[in-house]
């Protein structure tokens, strides 16, 4: 893991890593649905096709099992399941996101990756309350590339939400 | 201080503390062979040596109480071994109670709280006045060891001028070089050595004589001494073996005494007498290093990524119809060996466990009046580092009831015809990719028919429960549970042997009890060596495969359908010869849609639980049986009910491991 962190480490350096010194932040952004979501460039360790994994018994829709990264056995989520959009009827077109969240390594499965987003601090807006029944935590802003909307996902509470029990959201409407 | 700074004073504090308990532990499983009667040479060395250490590190750390005592309790170590003391009862007692005093000292620094002040005081008074009372008589005692010469001896005096070693000349060259003629006994004067502030290093303040038994010509000797003779006073005597004992060691008392310079003489020479040996047999020095254990876990999930890409590969070639590559065999049988020396990096003897029984019966028969011999056997067997670890507090817990319930009393003993001393005997041994341990007692049995009114009274059963043999027994096992009839500040609180159990559990293993009225208890605990590899036997359950641990597995078959009980209630049952079994339909509890529900088209597995249940589990069919590197699900996700872990199959991908004793307590889901 050190290995492939290194080299992880000496991409972002040329990259870029992190706000720049005029608080330009990078994203990475992908598509669920008929959604953009984007999330910090920094917590994303890896980018893998859709293969086969190994189903968890009794669990939520969305938890679409367990595979096997060098070694280490990680979960994969379903976001467009999460999202309330329906299970992802995944191919080896679809793409699984493989993200650090605290010690943790957890894999988003989502339809594509789009784009890698440069987006200044100043450009990043709050989300909106709605009047719209939902858990909204785990969205931390929305980011305006031209005229799509692109939201920004919190990997921290959006883990949370996925791994902790009796916290599933209870009815879930389309973002 | 910088935090750097800080962080290293931390470490090397815990390092110490890390070191001692080892050299504490090591000590007490020395001191054992003190209490059948002697200590030879080499453990009482290696004693010594545990006292040093401490007291040297403790003086790095200023604890101060720590350091007076190891220096007190050293000084008398040193005696014993150059001979101007004996070991005898007494002392053998005061260095027992000064050993347990040390590592309560130790205890005390470590946890930063301030031992008492009287701690110690009356084991350092009585070595004082036992040291006292020795050195008169060390005085007038010889100071080389008898030599029992029975070739010729050959008595030689070296000694060096002050400027020996600015002409770089070594002794200790000399001195080995000696040794190789033949037995060499060497006593070294240190008489010139000044205080401490006037040496010049470069100065040689030693000086030696020697008893060399050889039969080599006293040409070869005087070869010995050819570069330093212009640079020291060398003369030779010549014994013959007869004359030897008597007249031989008037000589030696001449040469001053050494004890008073002892202390000085240590900044030149560790011991004052030394008995050199180079050519023959050195006791082996133990080499081995510290190492992190994360990272020879690191080192064990390298391993284990390593066989399943080679596993793969083998697929891979299978899977294009390529002929097998030369050294593919070899590749394989390398790997697997790699993983087993891995492996045994993290194996230890069960022996640092057990060393620390023998004191604890010794103890807990003494409060209680009771008299009990502990025979351990196989203590060299070995076991997972953290398994031993997660052992420690059980087997400390059922030595303790054997000694408190399991043995009676000397007279209830010679009243039932025993001898009055109890017997309790710890047996490790190995058995497959498991340990047994074993606690077996010739007390009294347990009590079935009481054991049963003290579960009713405490409402554990309900009232009127009529139990078998073996459900009775497994009745300790409850919590809350203790048959003591009055509680003691041995055992007996309630708190006990669910929590062994547990502990047990944990760790993967098994506990079984067997009891006879009148004759004794056997506990049997059945521990897997690792909790990193697990034999597994692989089962397909519809289009997913599961890994059964496969010391729980019974038996597998497949059943006719009159074999198989709907019961009205919900559930079905199995018939095994005579005993009804519970069937549990893995497809229908893990939700696989594909999966055989129907035994009779498919297999039962029969497993059994650490409580000694049983459970039928309905899958699809047996792949096969393969050893299994254990991962943790947790480490990235939460734990998921019946499951207790993932390893990954040569295909690459994850399969999950069963948790036997969790699907017991599963329900199936209607399908």
């Amino acid at each position: 893991m050190s290995e492939f962190q290194r080299t992880y480490e000496d991409t972002l350096g040329m990259i870029g890593r992190g706000a720049d010194q005029n608080g330009v932040r990078q994203f990475i952004s992908f598509r669920v649905g008929t959604e953009d979501y984007a999330i910090d460039i920094l917590a994303v360790r890896e980018i893998k096709g859709w293969t086969r994994t190994t189903v968890l018994p009794n669990q939520p829709d969305y938890v679409r099992g367990v595979l096997n990264l060098r070694g280490a056995i990680v979960p994969v989520f379903d976001l467009r399941s999460r999202f309330g959009q329906g299970p992802t009827e995944a191919t080896a077109k679809h793409v699984v996101v493989i993200v650090a969240v605290g010690d943790r390594l957890v894999g988003l499965l989502v339809d594509q990756v789009s784009d890698i987003l440069s987006v200044a601090d100043d450009n990043i807006g709050a989300v909106p309350e709605t009047s719209i029944r939902g858990d909204h935590r785990y969205l931390a802003g929305i980011i305006t590339q031209g005229d799509t909307m692109v939201v920004l996902l919190a990997l921290d509470t959006l883990f949370d939400t996925l791994t902790l029990p009796g916290d599933q959201p209870a009815h879930e409407t389309a973002a | 201080m910088s935090t750097q700074a800080r962080n290293d004073y931390a470490q090397f504090r815990q390092t110490f503390f890390a070191e001692s308990a080892e050299m504490l532990a090591d000590m007490d499983d020395r001191l054992e062979v003190l209490k059948s009667g002697r200590l030879d040479r080499e453990e009482l060395d290696a004693v010594f040596r545990a006292v040093h250490s401490i007291k040297a590190g403790a003086g790095m750390f200023d604890y101060r109480r720590l350091v007076e005592f190891a220096h007190g309790f050293e000084a008398l170590l040193d005696r014993l071994r150059d001979g101007r003391m004996a070991v005898n009862p007494a002392v053998a007692g005061l260095i027992i109670r000064a050993a347990d005093i040390l590592a309560e000292l130790v205890a005390a620094a470590q946890a930063e709280r301030s031992a008492p002040d009287d701690a110690g005081a009356d084991v350092m008074t009585a070595i004082n006045t036992l040291m006292a009372v020795e050195s008169v008589s060390a005085a007038t005692a010889p100071i080389l060891p008898p030599v029992n010469c029975e070739s010729r001896c050959v008595e030689i005096r070296f000694v060096p001028h002050a400027d020996l070693l600015r002409k770089a000349n070594e002794p200790l060259l000399v001195i080995r070089e000696l040794s190789t003629l033949g037995r060499l006994t060497t006593a070294c004067d240190a008489s010139r050595v000044p205080m401490l502030e006037r040496i010049d290093t470069q100065d040689c303040y030693l000086s030696w004589t020697f008893v060399l038994e050889t039969e080599a010509a006293e040409e070869a000797i005087r070869e010995v001494f050819e570069f330093v003779e212009d640079d020291a006073e060398i003369s030779h005597e010549v014994r013959t073996p007869v004359a030897s004992e008597d007249e031989g060691f008037g000589l030696w008392l001449e040469t001053p005494v050494l004890e008073d310079v002892a202390d000085a003489a240590r900044e030149q020479t560790p011991a004052s007498v030394v008995n050199v040996d180079y050519g023959a047999k050195r006791p082996a020095v133990q080499t081995s290093i510290r190492v992190e254990l994360s990272r020879v876990d690191k080192l064990v999930d390298m391993v284990g990524e390593l066989v399943i890409s080679q596993a793969m590969l083998r697929q891979e070639l299978a899977s294009h119809n390529l002929p097998v590559v030369d050294g593919l065999e070899s590749l394989d049988a390398l790997t697997r060996e790699l993983q087993d020396c891995v492996m045994a990096i993290r194996m230890q003897p069960v022996r640092s466990v057990f060393a620390r029984m023998p004191r604890l019966v010794r103890d807990v028969a003494a409060r209680l009046d009771k008299q009990v011999r502990l025979i351990m056997v196989g203590e060299q067997t070995e076991l997972d580092k953290t398994v031993i670890e997660e052992l420690s507090d059980p087997l400390t817990h059922m030595i303790r009831n054997s000694v408190d319930h399991g043995i009676e009393s000397p007279a209830v003993r010679c009243a039932a015809g025993k001898s009055a001393e109890g017997t309790i005997t710890l047996n490790a041994s190995q058995v497959g990719s498991n340990i047994l341990i074993q606690i077996e007692d010739d007390g009294a049995g347990i009590d079935r028919a009481r054991l049963v009114a003290k579960a009713i009274e405490k409402g554990i059963v309900p009232p009127g429960t009529v139990l078998g043999d073996d459900e009775a027994l497994d009745l300790i096992f409850a919590p809350g549970f203790s048959t003591a009839q009055t509680v003691s500040d041995v055992s007996g609180r309630g708190v006990g042997m669910d929590v062994v159990r547990r502990n047990i559990q944990k760790i993967g293993g098994r506990i079984q009890v067997n009891s006879v009225a009148g004759h004794g208890t056997r506990f049997t605990l059945i521990i897997p060596l690792t909790l990193a590899v697990l034999d597994g036997m692989l089962i397909s359950v519809g289009s997913e495969r599961y890994i059964l641990p496969l010391t729980s597995i019974v038996e597998s078959f497949r059943p006719a359908s009159g074999q198989i009980r709907e019961l009205s209630g919900g559930g079905r049952i199995v018939s095994v010869r005579g005993d009804y079994v519970p069937l549990l339909g893995l497809g229908r509890v893990f939700g696989v849609a594909d999966a055989v529900h129907d035994p009779v088209l498919g297999l039962v597995v029969l497993v059994e639980t650490a409580t000694g249940g049983r459970l039928g589990l309905v899958v699809d069919g047996l792949i096969g049986q393969q050893q299994v590197v254990i991962k943790s699900l947790q480490a990235n996700f939460t734990a998921v009910p019946g499951i207790s872990g993932g390893t990954i199959l040569g295909d690459g991908r994850v399969a999950l491991i069963l948790d036997i004793e969790q699907l017991a307590s599963l329900k199936e889901t209607a399908a």
